[in-house]
């Protein structure tokens, strides 16, 4: 299975690929069988026990960190001048460096059908910097929205559990006709119309330059995401998050799959933004005893966090061997 | 391996599903689609128009160029020394994040010298082609209502310019060269009001540009007298606007009396100074034109 195909098939909305049976490799059929039956709910819920007293949410607190700093230094550094990193989540330039948000400076191109020096260089750092860390990482660690959703998401499924809402799915493709569609819009109309919406700028210049009406779009965003449909701006909507995952998919950063002592049991799916991709995690799905979490994937660290047997963990693509 | 995959039958409810996640796919297609595309409402009803910072690529009305190029990311409002840049709201469709300057409430004084929005700016919304305040296109100022002028009334102007509670800055040279004070912390008493005339940015370089001319005469004529070679560097030579912009001219009403009246002229870049410093209470006697530039007046 080619790793970047794979990713960006998955990325675009197709299933993930079935292994072939035959192909497996004879190791991991015989992890499968030697797991046949085995587990009890009650070593289970032992398990889960256990590795709760171990630790606890230390990927979550460590990003929810990193987007809060992230975003209260652009705050910051307009306040109180600091001059650190100035501008918005589309546009910045940190200490006198530009970046530009890969999705914002595509629209701009496409709109404005020019692009100056300035743009180039924002861009590629924005570029290098993402493919070195890990392509959809912006979504789950930087983007203010995200932060927002992840709530709204706590309350939805709180909701869920004691039955008061349901949440309805859309089809994964949907995104990437909102991506097409976006694209062309700006460049015939030659406007930046999905900026319009973007609940990822709102937030950012609401969070610099003060709230203002576009909060009530965000809000019913949020709200159609508690009462209605888990997470569907970031799963069925965004388009930013192509974007990025398309340049993850030859970052080096990713999450790993390791079969020997998965349950099967699913917590990882049942927390993920983006559960395709822990499909491999489900028993008889995997290609190999180790496989590499494909590039929809943004880094959140959830799983990891949830996995009861550490059978998820993050890696350095080729510099794994050293560390 | 090339053997085809017979398609899995599904069971009625599956299909039903799927069937309910399409429609309901297809509705957040349209209804996304449709929401985002009434950002372009504005724009097409011509409403989005308004006073821009130095640099931005508009002509007249027409200011999709500017608002295609520009990021919506704001540096140009974190540089402004006097807080005149503002970004716009969801109200302006596709113009959300896109800068503006209300001049009545804070107008563009170019206290930066340098265009620092324009220098700020990532995409070249704001264009580098200008170098300084007197290259700028933002407007063109015109007496809205000569009626009201304390200066065609042949009225002076004494105390604080738009009351106590005016939140307005404006850089005033012989206070501080380098930051911009509250124009209510700079009561006036002026026997004549020329407030548009006085504080017009362009009108100020113009007369800087003579005194340091004066001077510089002054320094080499000196030099002559002394025998030595006068070091006088060429200062601020380029930066001297050709053009004034303003001025009080005489002239004579219906009724045969002369009055004073603010005359525009072509050197006039509508920074909005004049709107913001009319005293003249709800109402501004002079204002600024956006689909007007000097150019093409």
């Amino acid at each position: 299975m080619n790793y970047i195909l794979e990713s960006l098939s998955q990325v675009f909305g197709n299933k993930p690929t079935r292994p072939d049976k035959s192909k497996q490799p004879e190791a991991l059929k015989a992890i499968y069988e030697g797991k046949k039956g085995k587990l009890t709910k009650a070593a289970l819920e032992a398990a889960r026990h256990e590795h709760k007293s171990t630790c606890c949410n230390k990927w979550q607190r460590r990003r929810w960190l990193t987007l809060i700093l992230v975003n209260v230094l652009f705050l910051v550094s307009y306040k109180f001048d600091v001059q650190l990193l100035e501008g918005a989540m589309t546009a910045s330039r940190f200490v006198g460096f530009h970046f530009a948000d890969l999705n914002s400076a595509l629209q701009v191109m496409l709109a404005y059908k020019h692009v100056v020096l300035n743009l180039v260089i924002g861009t590629s750092t924005v570029f290098v910097m993402w493919l070195l860390l890990g392509g959809r990482t912006f979504c789950s660690w930087v983007c203010p929205y995200h932060l927002l959703s992840e709530w709204a998401e706590f309350l939805h499924l709180w909701l869920a559990k004691k039955k008061i809402v349901k949440n309805h799915t859309f089809h994964r493709k949907t995104r990437s006709i909102f991506y097409v569609i976006f694209a062309l819009l700006a460049l015939l109309s030659g406007y930046t119309v999905f900026e319009t919406i973007s609940p990822t700028g709102i937030v950012s210049r609401a969070i610099i330059y003060g709230p203002g009406l576009a909060l009530i779009w965000v809000g019913f965003l949020l709200l159609f995401e508690v009462f209605y449909s888990r997470r569907a701006w970031c799963r069925y909507v965004c388009p930013i998050g192509i974007t990025y995952a398309v340049v993850g998919t030859l970052s080096p950063i990713r999450v790993t799959y390791n079969a020997v002592a998965c349950h099967h049991e699913g917590d990882c799916r049942k927390v993920c933004l983006v559960p395709h991709v822990l499909d491999l995690t489900i028993r008889g799905a995997a290609h190999g005893i180790d496989q590499d979490v494909i590039a929809d994937c943004t880094r959140c660290g959830m799983c990891v966090d949830v996995c009861p047997t550490d059978s998820l963990n993050f890696k350095i693509k080729g510099l794994d061997k050293f560390l | 391996m090339f053997t085809k995959k017979k398609k899995p039958v599904l069971s009625l409810k599956k299909r039903q599903n799927q069937r309910r996640e399409f429609i309901r796919s297809s509705l957040l297609a349209v209804g996304v689609i449709s929401l985002s595309m009434a950002g372009l409402l504005p724009v097409v009803r011509g409403t989005s128009a308004r006073l821009r910072p130095p640099g931005a690529l508009k002509t007249t009305l027409d200011e999709q160029e500017f608002f295609a190029a520009c990021i919506k990311c704001g540096q140009c409002v974190q540089v402004c020394p006097v807080n005149a840049i503002k970004l716009a709201d969801l109200d302006e469709g596709v113009g959300i994040g896109v800068p503006y300057i209300d001049a009545r409430e804070q107008a563009c004084d170019f206290s930066c010298d340098g265009l620092q929005c324009v220098l700020a700016c990532p995409t070249g919304a704001l264009t580098h082609d200008l170098d300084y305040p007197a290259d700028t296109r933002m407007g063109f100022a015109r007496m809205d209502n000569p009626k009201t002028c304390l200066a065609a009334l042949g009225q002076g102007f004494k105390g604080q310019v738009r009351g106590p509670d005016f939140k307005g800055l404006l850089r005033y040279d012989e206070i501080d060269r380098w930051s911009p004070i509250a124009v209510a912390d700079h009561p006036y008493d002026l026997e004549l009001c020329d407030l548009c005339v006085r504080q017009c940015p362009i009108e100020i370089r113009i007369s800087q540009c003579a005194a340091q001319e004066e001077e510089r005469a002054a320094a080499i004529e000196a030099g002559k007298q002394a025998g030595k070679i006068a070091r006088v560097a060429e200062q601020h030579g380029n930066e001297c606007p050709p053009k004034h912009a303003i001025e009080l001219q005489a002239i004579e009403s219906d009724d045969g009396v002369k009055r004073m009246l603010p005359v525009i002229l072509d050197g006039c870049v509508g920074c909005g100074v004049c709107e913001m410093i009319c005293p003249v209470e709800d109402s501004p006697s002079i204002v600024v034109d956006i689909d007007k530039i000097t150019d093409w007046v």
